[in-house]
């Protein structure tokens, strides 16, 4: 299946800031950030499709997957 | 006394007479110093109904304990006032190095009163206190002002000043402080251009006392390694300041957008601090002993200046339907300059488009050659400056802040306020905790009341569900009791996602030499907290103004990640009222009153 990745701040560095990946079914947030050799202690935010996301969730075609390394705040 | 100055300065504007004033130091323990005191002194000194410019209202500029301290981002000062904008008791704070140097000078604070005849600037040295003619200043920009006063100032001397648009009395004006810091909120810079106070020059030599300066030199090492630890103070904060916060929010689906009629801003990328850091920054900026330098300097075309902030970004850019950052930068530099709140200016335009929009506002109105559209990025500019100056009919509304401009259409509602100041950029009906606070700032419209966004977003200290509805009100009261302690400390609430209430204790017994425990600062935050809204209640502020516009309570959000939510503020708002120990319609029982001994 397609998987849209948003990626930001420095996680973007080497990577892009929008990918297309695709994954076997049941693929979840942690094989994405396996994928893209994110570790996971970079992830300070994790959403899927704008909500809270879970690293063990499944993933659907077609889902949005945005990850943030820690942020501020305004 | 330690950390303290220990003394007060009083200044008679209407006669230009000072005295000097020992601090009461019990009642500075009691409310800690600078919003807290600051409060506590107006709540003694100036009756709660009188009008905003009235010169019986007094302009109370207060340090903390901790500020001109060691402790990091200790370097801040409030500005404590009755407002003009909401009608409540303002305090609006800001950084720089301004108010450091008023407590090297030797005062913790300053109480402003009357009305000066003519426009004057003070010069403080020490305790060497001049008034002097303000003529020359009067009407210039912030920049102008500021180089004029440094050639007359001693060298190194600190500037605080006010901009064409305080002058004016524009009801969304700020106090500037080395040129592009802002005591931005509430409308403060109206009430010193109402006294004919253009500027404050400081200069001082001495510096607070330190109860036990090895154990701070122990408190401050640990709490500055949280600080580097920590990724937000440590990196995300540094690197791309607050700005960074445009992507996030706006993948949230809570970033509003045309005058929070959607919240999902689809060009949000060129106004990210990703494309800013990328693009615009010319160098990082940083305030008194503050490790963290959030701060931006930021350049477009000719215009190069301090900013811009997230919040900034937001107002001028999504709130406006822009998304050019030159003219977002433009816009900040010009607020700086003519003395304006960033967040109400950028509002205010936006509920001016939205009276465009819907016809209230015609082109005949309109200047020739500007524009009120959505998008509208070339008018950005002069709109700013036309408020600044109150030029034209709708420059001169503009001055007025959003709720009174709509209220004058005939569509109050389409200001996006709360107790007629303007919100700052989430949108509340995506994440809960933020609309209580929102609605039962004691400033109005405010997000550094108590920064909901950290758990509910950004997962500080823990992550919150952010539509959930338990648990929330309880979080609200902690967030707004720890920040009423942080801002009456004198110290950058940024500093608040590294280091907890107990870290904030131990600084604070380092340099004053107590005992305070978390639970100690907590009570204090929370006694600050009533006492101001007892000022509001007795300013004429009922409960029921604890809302949110209508829009954000009834119209649930048409689109975007957090679509079909709305604020659902009535299932928070009771179980706020009862753990604040306040009865069911808002008022704090004689016994919670009591028992912070208020
Ligand atoms: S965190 Fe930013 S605003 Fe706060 S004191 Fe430091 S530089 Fe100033």
């Amino acid at each position: 299946m397609e998987i849209k990745v948003r990626l930001f701040a420095t996680l973007r560095e080497n990577r892009g800031k929008e990918l297309m990946l695709t994954l076997p079914e049941k693929a979840t947030p942690a094989d994405v950030i396996n994928e893209l050799d994110i570790p996971k202690a970079d992830v300070a935010i994790l959403l899927v499709n704008g909500r809270d996301g879970d690293f063990n969730q499944e993933l659907n075609e077609g889902d949005v997957v945005s990850i943030f390394p820690p942020v501020g705040g305004g | 006394m330690n950390g303290y100055a220990g003394k007060i300065l009083r200044i008679n504007l209407s006669d230009h007479t000072y005295k000097t004033e020992n601090l009461d130091h019990e009642k500075a323990l009691k409310y800690i110093g600078g919003r807290g005191l600051g409060s506590r002194i107006m709540a003694e000194e100036v009756p709660p109904t009188v009008d905003a410019f009235d010169p019986k209202n007094k302009v109370i500029i207060a340090t903390g304990p901790l500020t001109g301290t060691p402790a990091p981002a200790g370097g801040r000062y409030m500005v404590v006032t009755k407002s003009p904008l909401t009608g409540t008791i303002a305090s609006s704070n800001s950084g720089g190095y301004w108010g450091s140097e008023l407590k090297f000078a030797g005062y913790d604070l300053l109480i402003l009163e009357g009305k000066s005849p003519k426009p004057v600037n003070i010069f403080i040295e020490d305790d060497k206190i001049a008034f002097k003619d303000a003529g020359h200043v009067w009407g210039k920009i912030v920049s102008e002002t500021t180089s004029i006063l440094a050639e007359e100032a001693p060298d190194k001397a600190k500037i605080l000043c006010i901009g064409p648009a305080g002058e004016n009395l524009s009801k969304i004006s700020a106090v500037m402080n080395d040129i592009n810091r802002a005591a931005g909120r509430s409308g403060v810079g109206a009430v010193v251009g109402s006294k004919n106070l253009k500027a404050i020059v400081v200069k001082g030599s001495s510096r607070p006392k330190i109860a036990d300066s090895e154990k701070l030199k122990e408190v401050v090492k640990e709490s500055r390694g949280k600080i580097k630890d920590n990724g937000v103070t440590g990196q995300g904060l540094p690197t791309y300041g607050t700005a960074v916060l445009v992507n996030i929010i706006n993948e949230g689906g809570v970033f509003p957008t045309n005058n929070f009629q959607t919240t999902y801003f689809d060009k949000a990328e060129n106004i990210s601090g990703e494309h800013l850091a990328e693009n615009f920054l010319v160098k990082r900026e940083s305030c008194f002993a503050c490790p963290i330098a959030c701060g931006r300097y930021a350049k477009a075309d000719e215009i190069e200046g301090g900013g811009p902030e997230y919040e900034t970004i937001w107002a001028f850019g999504a709130a406006c339907g822009i998304d050019d950052m030159k003219s977002v930068i433009k816009a900040n530099y010009w607020c700086n300059e003519m003395g304006l709140d960033t967040i109400s200016a950028g509002v205010t335009i936006a509920a001016a488009m939205e009276l465009y929009q819907r016809g209230k506002i015609t082109d005949e109105e309109i200047d020739e050659g500007l524009s009120l559209k959505w998008g509208a990025a070339d008018s950005l500019v002069s709109w700013v400056k036309k408020m600044g100056r109150r030029e034209g009919t709708i420059g001169d509304k503009m001055a007025e802040g959003s709720y009174r401009m709509a209220e004058h259409y005939g569509m109050p509602e389409v200001s996006m306020a709360v107790k007629k100041q303007e919100l700052p950029a989430y949108d509340p009906r995506g994440i809960r905790g933020q609309g209580l606070q929102y609605a039962t700032s004691n400033r109005g419209g405010c997000h550094v009341r108590g920064y909901m966004i950290s758990p509910e977003i950004l997962g500080l200290p823990q992550k919150l569900d952010r539509f959930a509805i338990d648990g929330k009100a309880e979080w609200v009261k902690i967030f707004q009791d720890l920040t009423a302690y942080i801002d009456s400390a004198g110290l950058c609430l940024f500093t608040s996602f590294a280091i907890d209430a107990e870290g904030y204790a131990k600084l604070t017994n380092a340099v004053l030499g107590t005992d305070f425990t978390q639970e100690d600062l907590l009570e204090a935050g929370d006694r600050i907290w009533n006492l101001e809204r007892d000022y509001n209640l007795k300013a004429g502020i009922d409960p029921s103004q604890d809302t949110l516009p209508r829009r954000l309570l009834n119209d649930p959000i048409p689109d975007g990640p957090s679509k079909g939510n709305v604020t659902r503020l009535e299932e928070m708002l009771p179980k706020y009222y009862e753990i604040r120990g306040w009865t069911e319609k808002g008022i704090p029982k004689p016994e919670t009153l009591e028992k912070l001994s208020v």
